[in-house]
């Protein structure tokens, strides 16, 4: 049964059946990344250009693994040493992009909306590679396979989000996508960082990191983002650590078993202590190591679909 | 489904996995350095039961994995329906061993390519070796099999119709004609 939809904008309105093959698809691709020649011909002749407009290192090295691997041609354009420095405009860029016949764009860019206006302007199958303070699908999908990988499941799950919501497109995506697979939501964080009426997405909110650690299974620990000014929110970081950092001593305390997930990159004794970011409760490298499977799956998904 | 005959019962089948056994083991010189891949779904059937026969006959235990080639297939373009693709279980080292590779029916030989080439990426065999139940002619590559269960000329409007016990409820293999009705 293939995705419903050609392209992946969001996890928003995503039917729980396509979630569910791409994670499916993901086991077989996770297999593949295990094999000494870690690389299959299903995208031979497949033409992807991955178009980041914001810095990224995980994502865009993740993304052109997955399509190197897949064995798809692909062009990388970022925003520095382009024509957009001469004042082409993104839509001239795209169509100049997509005349050289290119099948599939990863988008990533300051401003919400682009990879929407993205299919309106071109024929392409389009990627949202992280839209502004909109949604982060991939980055959802691998949190989600991974914890799938280490609990067996996600339905009835209690996920709790923690840190900058406000600033954040991997919480949006991640309450879209778990609640449409059954797990139980809940946001933790100072007052400042949650945005106002985000509970008519149907999750809790929370204050307390204590009460987060006592009655959840997994943490996703969101980094607080200096570049977009989140310290303006908090009064120090500092401060931040001492009331919402994960620490061992804050997890020893209640001495019971969780999943610690972080998107990274990780903001060392402000989010989370180094003693926790290495611990045994986390599954940071995990997550890396799955999204190249993610990511194959859905290149794989939308890439052969007709 | 309009069958136009039975072609092997289930009798016949274990005679026939009993004699490509033999074959098998007679080729190789004894079971040593072999490896069985059987392709999905329904060559992973047989190859247990291959697998089972080597223990019956020769006492060892032979490694066994599962292949799937829907990476590997050259019709992704063409084909309407997006195929499923599933696992791999080879959990062994192919590099230096004799591969017998398992798959119900040859027709066209474009399944055996996608499998040569999915093998050739988890290491370099010693040899690849083909096995198949039914060969029904028709072949659009130069391919072979190695051992035969049973050759059987088939016109295109005819079907080779495979049924096995662990996925089909029963052990037979059938003649469909699938030409449309006058």
């Amino acid at each position: 049964m293939p995705l419903s939809s050609r392209h992946l904008l969001g996890l928003q309105g995503v039917p729980r059946e396509d979630i569910q093959l791409i994670l499916d698809t993901a086991t077989t691709f996770r297999e593949v990344l295990e094999r000494p020649i870690k690389k299959v011909p299903t995208l031979q002749g497949k033409t992807i250009v991955n178009l980041f407009y914001e810095s990224s290192t995980r994502t865009r090295i993740s993304f052109e693994l997955a399509q190197k691997r897949l064995s798809a041609d692909t062009i990388n354009f970022s925003k520095s040493g382009s024509s957009t420095s001469k004042g082409e405009t993104f839509k001239d860029t795209v169509k100049n992009i997509e005349a050289m016949k290119v099948d599939m764009i990863i988008v990533r860019h300051e401003s919400a909306g682009v990879p929407q206006f993205l299919t309106r302007i071109s024929n392409a199958n389009i990627i949202n590679a992280g839209d502004g303070r909109h949604e982060h699908p991939t980055q959802a999908l691998l949190d989600m396979y991974s914890i799938r990988e280490r609990l067996g499941k996600i339905e009835g799950l209690k996920v709790c989000i923690v840190g900058n919501i406000a600033h954040s497109r991997v919480a949006l995506s991640n309450i879209h996508g778990l609640k449409s697979m059954g797990a139980e939501v809940s946001l933790c964080g100072p007052k400042t960082m949650i945005p106002k009426g985000i509970e008519s997405t149907g999750v809790k909110v929370i204050h307390n990191i204590d009460e987060a650690i006592a009655n959840n299974d997994v943490l996703n620990v969101l980094r607080i983002q200096l570049e977009r000014k989140a310290g303006s929110t908090i009064p120090s970081l500092r401060e931040y650590h001492n009331y919402f950092g994960i620490t061992s001593e804050r997890l020893e305390k209640f001495n019971r078993d969780i999943v610690i997930l972080h998107p990274g990159p990780i903001n060392r004794g402000v989010e989370i202590s180094s003693e926790v970011a290495d611990g045994p409760y986390q599954i940071i490298l995990d997550q890396v190591t799955n999204g190249v499977a993610v990511r194959m799956a859905v290149l794989y998904l939308l890439g052969t679909k007709n | 489904m309009n069958i136009k005959a039975k072609i092997i019962d289930e009798d016949g089948l274990k005679r026939t996995i009993t004699r490509l056994t033999h074959e098998i083991i007679e080729r190789n010189k004894g079971t040593e350095n072999i490896v069985l891949v059987g392709m999905r779904t329904r060559g992973e059937f047989l190859a247990q039961r291959i697998h089972e026969k080597i223990k019956e006959i020769d006492g060892s235990d032979v490694d066994l994995g599962v292949l799937d080639i829907t990476l590997y297939r050259d019709d992704f373009r063409m084909r309407l329906k997006q195929p499923e693709v599933s696992t791999t279980d080879i959990t062994f080292d192919v590099s230096e061993k004799d591969i017998v590779l398992i798959d119900d029916v040859l027709y066209t030989g474009r399944t055996a390519r996608a499998a040569l080439d999915a093998l050739m990426d988890l290491g370099r065999p010693n040899t690849i070796q083909f096995c198949v139940l039914v060969d029904r002619g028709h072949r659009e590559l130069p391919i072979r099999a190695d051992f035969v269960g049973k050759n059987i000329p088939t016109s295109i409007n005819e079907e080779i119709k495979v049924k096995l016990k662990e996925s089909d409820g029963e052990d037979a293999v059938y003649l469909i004609d699938i030409s449309k009705e006058a």
